[in-house]
């Protein structure tokens, strides 16, 4: 099988600060990858380079293709889309505004209208307060736009920075589900950068452990549960 | 010198054609908005570039082209012109910090300034008006068609551009680089064409203004200077992010101003300028953010 999405040996930085150096690792088409790893080890960072909202440099190969100097919007428009840290929600906008950005480079509005309403199944809650704008949702319910939002968009492969960050466990755990169901009913890949590494490695196939700019560790996710120094690092017991 | 005496049939004449120059203001004042929501930039060349587009205006009609021709497709050149600005002078400088935009407008204006004077002379033209001469009777008030124009055309044009933003994709898109301009990538967006296209419609509200003032102002290279301190003080006093602000700004200055020069002795003509700054200064000082700006602490 090939790999959707493969990182070879990918550096990145912030002005003079390196924060990747080189990191390579690969996404095959229906999976879910996890990446873990402290505060500041570039989690985030790695999903910045695959956007190129950050200076890198290395391979970035996609769907068979480099990805060279393709802009953020170009990288969107063949099929990647990037839930960034924060969520990136347009909180001045209403909250179907937002959904309906995630479809702004979409010509096919019947198919469009039809993944709105699917959206609306998984997230009931999005057609009540619709005309609401949206940074005045909880942080949980931003999340949750902001995957829907990113699914509207067809993404042949989606990108998630912590999207557990500052939620509550019930709803960090709502929102995995509806990850878990996504990829086992439509295929969906994702790349998935988390602290939470137990509800993480739970739900992902594979994943890589980084730390200070460097994949230390990767393999299975239900090999990385049982190994020792993830236990004690990540999972805590 | 004494208070005129007071009529009510007089203080609404004042208010409609407070009205009128205030809807002039509204759409210079809109453009200011348009740009400054996109990128915090206050474009100081927007009153220049109306100017330069007012005289290709009266270049078209001098050549014999119907005004119901040369308006509509000056208000075409200036969005082309506002688009490719943008696009050649401003957005070498797109990641450089505001204040460097800002100064970079005063440049434009200046040079846009010197442009239109050196192209076109610095004598004074007449400018044929959109409206025909002449008044109307509403409920006892004498109305001129011209007021009525200028206030039909106005609303209409920010009517048409609500529309746009409202219940189109590429409006949606500029609403979104307004309100995030780090997202918008993300979801497939252009940023720098959203940008250039607000620019775009930006020179075109411009261009109204000046088309709309000429006749009553006349048209000389610098026409729009003052009409520009009024349009800032409009956005100001409606919020410099609102658009809805800068429309009822500019209304309600147009009318302030009216209603000082006729109703207070000390004011008239020139010192007009001095009513609108004291609105800026009053404004800054009790509503910083305005009358429909949201103060709203900025996210850095």
């Amino acid at each position: 099988m090939s790999a959707l999405l493969e990182l070879r040996d990918v550096e990145a930085r912030y002005g003079p600060v390196k924060a990747l150096h080189g990191v390579s690792l690969s996404v095959e088409e229906g999976s879910i990858v996890a990446v873990l790893g402290a505060n500041g080890a570039g989690k985030t960072t790695i999903l910045r380079a695959i956007s190129n909202t950050v200076r890198r440099s290395g391979d970035i190969v996609f769907a068979g293709r480099r990805l060279g100097r393709a802009g953020p919007d170009a990288v969107m428009r063949l099929g990647i889309a990037h839930v960034p840290e924060g969520r990136g929600i347009f909180r001045e906008l209403s909250v179907w505004d937002n959904l309906r950005l995630g479809a702004y480079v979409r010509r096919d509005r019947a198919a469009v209208a039809a993944d709105a309403e699917r959206m609306l199944g998984h997230f009931p809650w999005i057609a009540r307060r619709r005309g609401q704008a949206a940074g005045t949702l909880s942080g949980g319910e931003q999340q949750m736009l902001a995957l829907a939002r990113a699914l509207m968009g067809r993404p042949r492969l989606l990108l998630l920075d912590e999207p557990s960050l500052g939620l509550a466990p019930l709803v960090v755990r709502e929102i995995f589900r509806i990850l878990a169901e996504l990829n086992e009913r439509d295929g969906l890949t994702a790349l998935v950068v988390e602290q939470n590494a137990s509800v993480a490695l739970r739900v992902s196939q594979s994943a890589c452990v980084l730390e200070v700019g460097r994949v230390v560790l990767a393999g299975p996710s239900t090999e990385l549960r049982e190994h020792d120094a993830v236990r004690r690092s990540y999972l805590g017991y | 010198m004494a208070l005129a005496a007071f009529s009510w049939q007089e203080l609404a004449q004042q208010v409609v054609s407070g009205l009128a120059s205030g809807g002039i203001y509204a759409s210079l004042a809109l453009a200011l908005v348009l740009i400054y929501r996109a990128t915090r930039v206050i474009n100081f060349a927007q009153g220049e570039l109306a100017t330069l587009t007012t005289f290709v205006a009266w270049s078209l009609t001098n050549h014999g082209l119907n005004k119901w021709v040369a308006f509509p497709l000056t208000l075409l050149i200036a969005f082309a012109g506002g688009v490719a600005l943008e696009r050649v002078v401003i957005r070498p400088v797109e990641r450089a910090p505001v204040l460097t935009v800002v100064m970079l407008t005063i440049g434009l204006l200046i040079g846009l300034n010197g442009l239109t004077a050196w192209i076109w002379g610095g004598e004074t033209r007449s400018f044929p008006s959109l409206f025909s001469t002449g008044t109307v009777d509403v409920g006892g008030v004498a109305v001129s068609y011209a007021d009525i124009g200028v206030i039909g055309v106005t609303l209409g044009a920010v009517g048409l551009i609500s529309l746009f933003f409202r219940f189109t994709k590429l409006g949606l898109g500029m609403r979104a680089v307004a309100a995030n301009p780090e997202t918008s990538p993300l979801v497939g967006i252009r940023v720098g064409w959203m940008l250039a296209l607000g620019w775009g419609l930006a020179a075109t509200l411009g261009a109204l203004s000046g088309i709309l003032v000429a006749p009553t102002v006349f048209l000389e290279p610098n026409m729009m200077q003052a009409i520009l301190l009024y349009a800032f003080a409009a956005a100001i006093l409606g919020g410099l992010e609102s658009p809805l602000g800068a429309v009822v700004g500019g209304l309600l200055l147009g009318v302030i101003l009216n209603l000082a020069g006729r109703y207070v002795p000390e004011v008239g003509g020139e010192s007009r300028l001095a009513v609108a700054l004291a609105v800026i200064l009053i404004v800054l000082t009790i509503r910083p953010s305005g009358l429909f700006g949201r103060t709203v602490g900025r996210r850095v």
